[in-house]
């Protein structure tokens, strides 16, 4: 409706900046943090988490192994121990209940450069629509594993770019720098948002690993939207909003339960109508009328003109 | 007719597109998939000077069980190992050291192997002087101090397992004609392949260097025995003693061809 004007300025006037990104400002720092906290060691000397994102060890004591690494090494015909077999399973729950996309959008470091490909993508008017199906993901993830196979290495380490940046920040970058400029160029000019949101063999492991996951975004207030089309603009899996938004006359729940939903939250950000909220999976039912009251439901297409 | 037309159009169109699609993903996925498995046989190629860690599997079970997280090289007290960047002759991610620039001091504790969370450097492993990184070997003796006859003697003396796993072999120098040469002599029973030898060799390029084991050591054919070995471990000659050979000798003169050799006749001559 409204594409020439950039995605928020309504949810800007009617909430504030702050809380208008709100989320967004709670992801990076939560990526800068995390980022902080294993650069302590190298820079300060403070190892309260030493190694990188494929596995670490937190206080000395508590270790963390990323699980499709993991299974990588169990493919290529290796038996971990113990160690690392507990690590992959605390983080194997932890993203089974948050949502394995939250590892994309609140960890991963990649984010920041392709979320930033993506802004300048924008600023710049670079348009085009991707020629790339998004389940090209889930081929190179099998991929990776049938090569892990036949190679007998662990392959996707390669060239994954996740690691290579985390690695290459806290044990230096070598020339790894080049991967991720093109995958910065990747997604800047030739597809919207390419990497995340097509080709990642890693995001596809995790929008697995969380595809029952108990906390979701939901859309209980979707009766409120004024089809501004924000939350699609700004939203890096387009395709999971729509089901749960617009739902209602087929019967589909206010719930966004798309593993490929990265949990991100710009889309509570950018409504000016606070349609959406972090929530749980359950209760996933049509007819829940919340904030909604069941009279002006039908009107819900014109509310947006009223409020403008 | 024009109804079902209609219908089974629009139908087979978006199959088609379908089978499209489908093809065209999986198509580019192989060309990648093709493009990584050949670049990765490249990059597992490990260079000669490049050492894994104490305990580390064979290289090729490394490469599968290692996950590249760096946590042996942020235990390592000596700043030994390093992780290898992209552009590095080694595998990404993977640990390794150059013994000439800093090489293992062989912690009691082993730390890296401790660090582990796979095995990928093995948890077996609990004394050092077990661990086989690969094998120092003297390689150049036209540079070899000692091997001038001179007394450098500081691979010898600086080995952890000194007069262990590098002895010091007297043999006669041939240019001076009276004096002795001590030939550093590595014992592959005893080197753990730290690298301290090839790292303390006072030679501008070291003339003693730590190699994979695969490159350092010889092997013989599962077939081969060494007769000597056999015939100690049988207690005599495996073989039947050959029938005493009729040597056309002068009289009183005979040959012992066990081992004697060429024998007079005393008896007979002191008569």
């Amino acid at each position: 409706m409204r594409s020439s004007i950039r995605p928020g300025v309504d949810a800007i006037a009617s909430k504030g900046w702050l809380l208008a990104n709100k989320w967004l400002l709670a992801r990076r720092f939560c990526q800068l943090s995390i980022l902080t906290l294993f650069m302590l060691g190298p820079w300060f000397g403070i190892w309260i988490i030493t190694g990188n994102l494929n596995s670490s060890l937190v206080l000395g004591t508590l270790p963390l192994t990323d699980p499709y690494v993991l299974i990588q090494s169990i493919v290529a015909g290796h038996t971990p121990a113990t160690t690392a077999i507990t690590g992959a399973i605390i983080v194997l729950l932890f993203y089974a209940v948050v949502s394995g996309r939250v590892f994309c959008s609140w960890v991963c470091p990649v984010n920041m450069i392709t979320d930033f490909a993506h802004w300048l993508r924008e600023r710049l008017g670079i348009s085009g629509a991707s020629m790339l199906p998004k389940d090209t993901r889930y081929w190179l993830l099998g991929a990776s594993l049938l090569l892990t196979f036949s190679t007998g290495n662990v392959i996707w380490e390669i060239i994954n770019p996740v690691s290579m940046l985390h690695r290459g920040l806290i044990f230096g970058m070598g020339l790894a720098w080049l991967i991720l400029l093109a995958v910065f160029l990747f997604d800047l000019l030739i597809s919207r948002r390419g990497w995340c949101g097509h080709l990642c063999p890693v995001g596809a492991f995790y929008s697995l690993l969380g595809s029952h996951s108990l906390i979701r975004i939901r859309a209980d207030a979707r009766a409120r939207c004024n089809d501004c089309m924000d939350c699609f603009v700004v939203c890096p899996e387009q395709q999971v909003i729509r089901p749960a938004l617009k739902g209602e006359p087929n019967n589909i729940g206010p719930v966004i339960t798309s593993a490929n939903c990265t949990n991100c939250g710009r889309c509570i950000d950018v409504c000016s109508k606070d349609v959406f909220h972090f929530g749980l999976r359950a209760n996933n039912k049509t007819n829940q009328k919340i904030h909604v009251s069941n009279t002006n439901k039908h009107n819900n297409h014109s509310s947006g003109v009223e409020v403008l | 007719m024009r109804t079902t037309d209609q219908s089974a159009a629009p139908g087979s169109a978006s199959r088609r597109r379908f089978i499209l699609d489908s093809a065209r993903t999986a198509g580019s996925v192989v060309l990648l998939s093709l493009g990584l498995g050949l670049y990765s046989r490249q990059s597992i190629s490990l260079p000669a000077e490049a050492i894994r860690p104490p305990g580390a599997l064979s290289e090729k079970d490394f490469l599968s069980a290692c996950i590249r997280c760096g946590l042996c090289v942020r235990n390592c007290p000596y700043d030994t190992l390093d992780l290898s960047r992209l552009g590095d002759p080694v595998t990404t991610g993977t640990p390794y050291f150059i013994a000439r620039n800093v090489p293992c001091e062989m912690c009691d504790d082993i730390p890296c192997v401790k660090a582990c969370p796979t095995g990928a450097l093995d948890h077996s492993l609990d004394n050092i002087d077990d661990a086989r990184m690969g094998l120092a070997v003297l390689l150049d003796q036209e540079t070899c101090l000692n091997f001038q006859g001179l007394r450098c003697d500081v691979c010898y003396r600086i080995c952890p397992a000194i007069n262990k796993a590098i002895t010091l072999e007297h043999i006669a120098n041939p240019r001076t004609g009276k004096h002795a040469m001590f030939i550093p002599t590595v014992h592959s029973d005893q080197c753990t392949g730290c690298g301290k030898c090839e790292h303390a060799c006072v030679l501008e390029e070291a003339a003693i260097k730590v190699l994979p084991m695969h490159l350092a050591k010889g092997e013989i054919g599962g077939h081969y025995r060494w007769g000597w070995k056999e015939k100690e471990k049988a207690g005599g000659s495996l073989v039947t003693p050959d029938v005493p050979h009729q040597y056309n000798l002068p009289e009183g003169q005979s040959y012992d061809y066990e081992s004697k050799g060429l024998l007079f006749d005393q008896q007979e001559g002191q008569k």
